[in-house]
């Protein structure tokens, strides 16, 4: 569905159904440089089993209007508003990468809003390669290439792609291929600069739960320590042959967490 | 590499069944849809030509069918290059016609051609990388930039070329697939096809496909690329396409397709050195009239080759024979039926040396006025070069041009 949140269309994937006002709410959140449909197969598992689904394009990402925004505060906040466009009052939100932080820190700023948070991916800091932040600044496509070799595990190179007939590198290469300039700098300078991580995690009173995967070369495992052990409630999923693309390269094992966490 | 030769697979529970079917989650259901061997070839032909993904087909034929049913159709139009393989032109001239598909054909090198064909029902441009049967190469920079600018995508079918002497997604192409059949399997065992999409043509700006970005009410009103963006192309051509029209590829046909692609990157240049050794000793032959190759300088595309397909023009390409002492037709039938290591067959890109006259086959109730028409003349033959010591090809052409001119 098309929406309007500061005067900007903004763009909700809601797996083919109407808001029901009666029903609990789940909101995705995509990562750096990517769009609502990198959750395909779980937005549209919740959409089909009871739950209203907003899978979102933040601004400048897949059909919604730009610019991007600056800050993951920024982002935080812009969830509000769409949830208050939606008449929503409050859900639980999944964010991976980027929107993990964004996440964390939506639950922070709105605790009243936040009913649970999963973070796919998440890490902190999360700095991100000097050369890597360079290559995007430049809008370059060695940082594509960054993005697919680091966000995925080696095991992807290899094939068996559990999408049938689909090549992962290809597809998240055409994906950062259609952005417009400046977008994937903006995001991964966003996550780069967030700082109020620890802050934010202690703030966080509802249920948490990490889903990270054991091959993640962008934040691996241990990059979610700091802020797990700053949540008290927080259960964490480790996913074994996953990288940093879980929703794709292992989309069962992440559904399947997501359903017993928010189920 | 297994072979997963099963026609289903046993799921979890109903609960399992039911996400499956209704693509929450991702796995096979039934080898008409998918089947991981041939998931497997699909993934690896995407990575080679550097797309989001594949679909592997019953051949070349239900590759193109596949392509075109899944981006219009009655009422659709195709601007297509006149110079196609017979069974494409066949499908788009007649067949498609039957069920309101119509299609322009245009000569591939006629620039403006190209833009003058496209109408506003156009939802295609089609052509080959390399033309038949001229080799016509296909100025893909140029002719996509008309198709973008039509908000169309460009297809292409890559057969001759296959991603090891061509990148046609580099070069600006949306769309193309491969008669696997040829080059790709290399051993002439296996009908087969795989239609591979980029990812790159983005379906909602064009706003001209209804099919991918409108409700679909035979998949529960999923708009394919709302759902799924730079997939949307080949989800609704594996949804639809293939659990409809059903032209999947076999299990044993991926796995023979395979093992013919672990080894495409040393057998093309093989070719290529082959076909070029053949070209250039028949190019000096006094039985020849003329060879057709785009590195030869009189080809028209002599230039566009060069800066296209700098590791060679492949290896399937024809020469006309003399007519000795009788007709040029007489003569290519002799020169035919003297061939010793020459496989005489319909078939092309065939690790074994390949011929084929078409003036005593495949156009043989046509006049010479008919077949000057179709780019051919009486003495006409086409050769595709295999990987045999190129000496025995020669020494074999040697002795049947002999033969052909008395």
């Amino acid at each position: 569905m098309n929406l309007e949140v500061d005067g900007r269309r903004v763009f909700a994937y809601t797996a083919a159904h109407e808001l029901d006002a009666a029903k609990p709410t789940v909101v995705f959140l995509h990562g750096a440089g990517l769009d609502h449909s990198w959750f395909g197969l779980q937005s549209r598992y919740f959409g089909y089993h009871g739950r209203n689904v907003l899978a979102l394009d933040f601004p400048g990402h897949g059909r919604s209007d730009g610019p991007p925004l600056p800050t993951v505060g920024a982002m935080a906040g812009w969830v509000c508003g769409v949830l208050k466009t939606v008449k929503v009052g409050k859900a639980t939100i999944v964010g991976h990468s980027m929107g993990s932080l964004v996440a964390l820190e939506f639950a922070a700023q709105h605790p009243g809003e936040a009913e649970r948070i999963a973070l796919i991916a998440p890490g902190y800091p999360m700095k991100v390669a000097p050369a890597f932040l360079e290559a995007a600044r430049k809008n370059e496509t060695a940082a594509f290439d960054m993005q697919n070799i680091w966000g995925h595990s080696f095991e992807v190179a290899l094939g068996a792609n559990p999408n049938p007939g689909m090549w992962m590198y290809g597809d998240t290469l055409a994906r950062l291929e259609r952005l417009a300039p400046g977008v994937l700098y903006n995001d991964l300078k966003a996550c780069n600069d967030y700082g109020a991580g620890l802050e934010s995690a202690a703030k966080v009173k509802c249920p948490v739960l990490f889903i990270v995967g054991r091959r993640d070369m962008m934040t691996p495992p241990k990059a979610a320590q700091a802020l797990s052990e700053k949540i008290a409630q927080a259960k964490t999923v480790e996913v074994a042959p996953s990288g940093h693309s879980l929703m794709a390269e292992a989309p069962d094992a992440t559904l399947d967490a997501l359903i017993a966490f928010i189920s | 590499m297994p072979i997963y030769q099963t026609t289903s697979y046993v799921f979890r529970d109903t609960e399992h069944a039911a996400s499956l079917f209704n693509m929450e989650r991702a796995g096979h259901v039934y080898s008409r849809i998918s089947n991981p061997t041939v998931a497997v070839l699909e993934e690896r032909m995407a990575a080679l030509e550097g797309g989001v993904g594949a679909i592997a087909t019953a051949s070349g034929q239900a590759a193109l069918h596949l392509a075109i049913a899944t981006l219009m159709g009655s009422g659709g139009h195709v601007v297509a290059s006149t110079a196609l393989y017979g069974g494409s032109h066949n499908l788009l001239a007649y067949t498609l016609k039957r069920f309101g598909i119509d299609t322009t054909f245009v000569t591939p090198r006629d620039l403006d051609g190209w833009r003058r064909a496209v109408r506003p029902q156009t939802r295609l441009l089609f052509g080959e990388t390399l033309g038949n049967p001229g080799l016509d190469v296909l100025d893909i920079p140029a002719v996509s930039k008309i198709a973008h600018e039509a908000k169309v995508p460009l297809l292409v079918d890559a057969t001759f070329t296959t991603p090891i002497l061509m990148k046609p997604f580099e070069l600006g192409a949306d769309l193309l697939y491969h008669s696997a059949t040829k080059f790709l399997g290399g051993h002439g065992v296996a009908i087969a096809g795989v239609l591979v999409d980029s990812g790159r043509f983005d379906w909602e700006a064009s706003g001209k496909f209804e099919t991918l970005t409108a409700p679909y009410a035979g998949f529960h009103g999923m708009d394919f690329e709302e759902e799924s963006g730079t997939r949307a192309f080949l989800l609704r051509a594996r949804r639809e396409g293939l659990r409809d029209f059903g032209a999947c590829m076999a299990p044993m046909t991926a796995f023979q397709i395979l093992q013919g692609i672990e080894t495409l990157h040393l057998r093309m240049p093989r070719h290529v050195d082959n076909a070029r050794k053949v070209v250039a000793f028949l190019s000096r032959h006094a039985a020849v009239q003329k060879v057709i190759y785009p590195e030869l300088p009189d080809h028209p595309d002599h230039e566009l080759a060069k800066k296209l397909l700098p590791h060679g023009c492949g290896a399937v390409f024809s020469f006309e024979i003399k007519g000795g002492i009788g007709d040029a037709r007489r003569a290519g039938r002799r020169f035919i039926e003297s061939l010793r290591v020459f496989s005489h067959l319909a078939n092309v890109g065939d690790a074994k040396s390949l011929v084929i006259h078409p003036a005593s086959t495949t156009h043989y109730r046509m006049s010479d006025e008919d077949l000057r028409r179709a780019g051919i003349t009486a003495g006409t033959v086409r050769l595709s070069i295999g990987l045999e010591d190129p000496q025995d090809l020669t020494d074999d052409l040697e002795r049947a041009l002999r033969v052909s001119q008395k």
